[in-house]
């Protein structure tokens, strides 16, 4: 009934969305964010450690979400490990742009390795209900970096 | 469409016949027939509705309360007839007792604003329930912090019953105001208006019921609920958007203050000061939403001609057959199973966020709600983050029953 969604929910989305990889606290971590997203409810936290030269050096989250935003969180957090700060808010920044635009080029600042991996949420721009809930860990990551407390996506109607 | 879904055939109400009234109904949604499962989130428009809004502009339309000519009258009368209407509709004493507005919320804003800062003072006391719609807890959080008046909430069981032992206890000298939904948009709970206005007016307090969803499922009586002030918003009694109703008992509206001023609402004005006119118009500053108000005349209208104990019946048959069939689908919960319950079914998947689940089915065609309803305290109550929600009006069937079942079968496949 639902083929033509395959694209949307491929298998690495439905693998992370049913077991997210690095799904716990970090302790004292060097960067921590709340992110929310009201429009479904869902909330994450994300926790960022970095060494003294401010390389990542473990990447975690909590929270409830749909597929898609536990399968981007789970992604995220595996693939901020051994970047630094600067090179993990370029991918925010790529990856918010493909969401959006839809943009396969928008990766371009990216190494091939990660965008190969970050597209498979390249779907979501079909789905303009449904970017938010991609991005979300990756907003609130980035607030994190920024020393924000936390962040909301804008709020819902009636 | 299998065997029991038309095995039983509702003899007084002709569903097909009605669904012939809804144009929108025949569109396809993705390539498949429109499965529309969310009219409590606004309802599709009868071409009755469509028609009278197109006629008025097409014919007569002008201003209304201001001009001497023929259609500045004549659209004058037809405003006038739909406020008449909506009185009968609600059985309300008076047609100055019909106040439009744009929606339900701009109804309690008006409450808030103009009876609530005039009569209330710190110390006093309001009761809400915890299965509110955000429109019916913020206004009164806007008079929390200007006034200081205090909120207490009345609590509904694991089921969304609507607790009267604890409501009864929270009632008191203090209590100045109820103001409570008639039906929850999440739970479908009715809540027992007419005991809960009796024990509110015995404790001195007046009630402000919210009717946004029980209108549409219902037959209400103002005066036989002796409730103090009722509103509901035109958009979801299949009329059109932009237009709402505050019913209130005229000695109370007489003694409120206005809501906002400009032109409509005085009676004469000088620099120095202004009279107000006379009810409803006090509360009526601006130009109104003329042809929507005509529009809401033909919905109440076409409710009145299809009967609305015909339509209760079909959907409370709609939500039984809808409760059976998805309590059969494995890993599904529904949330609200008040007795006496009405046309919504909230429900979660163990397999999926009710986001995702939403995004599927839409597939399929089937259009459901789902998120917080504008009702995060109840979310919170209920410790859910969001559940799905499918809502019957009176056009829906139990074929479309079948198909959502169908698609949250398909749902459950695809991420089970
Ligand atoms: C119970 C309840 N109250 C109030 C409202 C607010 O209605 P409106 O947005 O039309 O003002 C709604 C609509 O969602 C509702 O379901």
């Amino acid at each position: 009934m639902f083929d033509d969604l395959r694209e949307l929910y491929q298998e690495v989305i439905l693998d992370h969305g049913k077991s997210p990889r690095n799904f716990r606290e970090i302790d004292h971590a060097k960067y921590h964010a709340h992110g929310n997203n009201p429009m479904c409810g869902d909330q994450l936290e994300v926790f960022v450690e970095t060494d003294d030269a401010g390389n990542i050096t473990d990447a975690s989250f909590l929270g409830k979400g749909c597929a898609i935003s536990v399968a981007s969180a789970s992604l995220m957090t595996e693939m901020l490990r051994g970047k630094n700060i600067d090179e993990a808010r370029k991918m925010f920044e790529g990856f918010h742009e493909m969401c959006t635009t839809g943009d396969d080029n928008a990766l371009a600042g990216v190494g091939q390795e990660d965008a190969d991996r970050l597209q498979v949420l390249s779907g979501v721009s079909e789905f303009p209900m449904r970017v938010k809930c991609a991005t979300l860990a990756w907003h609130t990551m980035n607030a994190a970096t920024k020393g924000e407390a936390g962040i909301s996506t804008e709020d819902e109607r009636g | 469409m299998n065997a029991t879904a038309e095995a039983i055939v509702n003899p007084v109400f002709d569903v097909e016949a009605a669904r012939r009234d809804f144009p929108i109904l025949t569109r396809e949604i993705h390539g498949k027939p429109l499965v529309f499962l969310d009219s409590a989130a606004s309802a599709q428009k009868p071409r009755q509705v469509i028609d009278a809004e197109r006629y008025i502009y097409e014919n007569e339309y002008a201003n209304v309360h201001r001009g001497i000519h023929y259609l500045s009258q004549i659209c004058t009368d037809r405003m006038e007839a739909a406020r008449e209407k909506i009185r009968a509709f609600l059985n309300a004493a008076k047609t100055g007792e019909i106040v439009f507005t744009r929606n339900a919320t701009e109804s309690i804003n008006l409450v808030a604003a103009s009876w609530g800062r005039k009569f209330l003072k710190a110390g006093d006391e309001i009761i809400l329930s915890e299965m509110e719609h955000h429109s019916n807890i913020i206004p009164w959080q806007f008079l929390r912090d200007e006034l200081g008046v205090v909120l207490r909430i009345a609590p509904v069981t694991d089921d969304g019953e609507f607790r009267m032992d604890a409501f009864a206890e929270l009632l008191g000298e203090r209590t100045k105001l109820v103001a409570i939904t008639h039906m929850s948009n999440v739970l479908g709970t009715i809540v027992p208006v007419a005991d809960v206005v009796r024990m509110a007016h015995d404790a001195g307090a007046r009630v402000l019921l919210d009717g946004a969803q029980a209108v549409t499922h219902i037959p209400v009586d103002v005066q036989a609920l002796d409730c103090d002030f009722y509103v509901f918003s035109g958009h979801k009694l299949y009329g059109p958007s932009g237009i709402g109703v505050l019913y209130g008992k005229e000695e109370l509206l007489e003694a409120m203050p206005p809501y906002m001023g400009g032109g409509e609402m005085i009676r004469a004005v000088t620099f120095e000061k202004a009279e107000w006119a006379e009810l409803p118009y006090k509360f009526e500053a601006g130009t109104p939403a003329i042809a929507q108000a005509v529009g809401l005349g033909a919905a109440v209208d076409y409710m009145t001609g299809l009967g609305l104990d015909a339509i209760g019946a079909h959907e409370a048959d709609l939500l039984n057959y809808a409760t059976q069939r998805l309590s059969s689908i494995k890993g599904l919960k529904i949330i609200g199973t008040a007795p006496g319950k009405s046309s919504v079914l909230s429900f979660t998947m163990d397999c999926a966020h009710p986001h995702d689940i939403g995004t599927l089915v839409d597939r399929a065609g089937v259009a459901i709600r789902v998120g917080h309803h504008c009702a995060q305290p109840l979310m919170d109550r209920m410790c859910l983050a969001a559940t799905a929600r499918a809502s019957f009006g009176l056009y829906n069937t139990r074929g479309e029953v079948d198909v959502l079942t169908e698609s949250l079968e398909a749902v459950q496949e695809f991420f089970g």
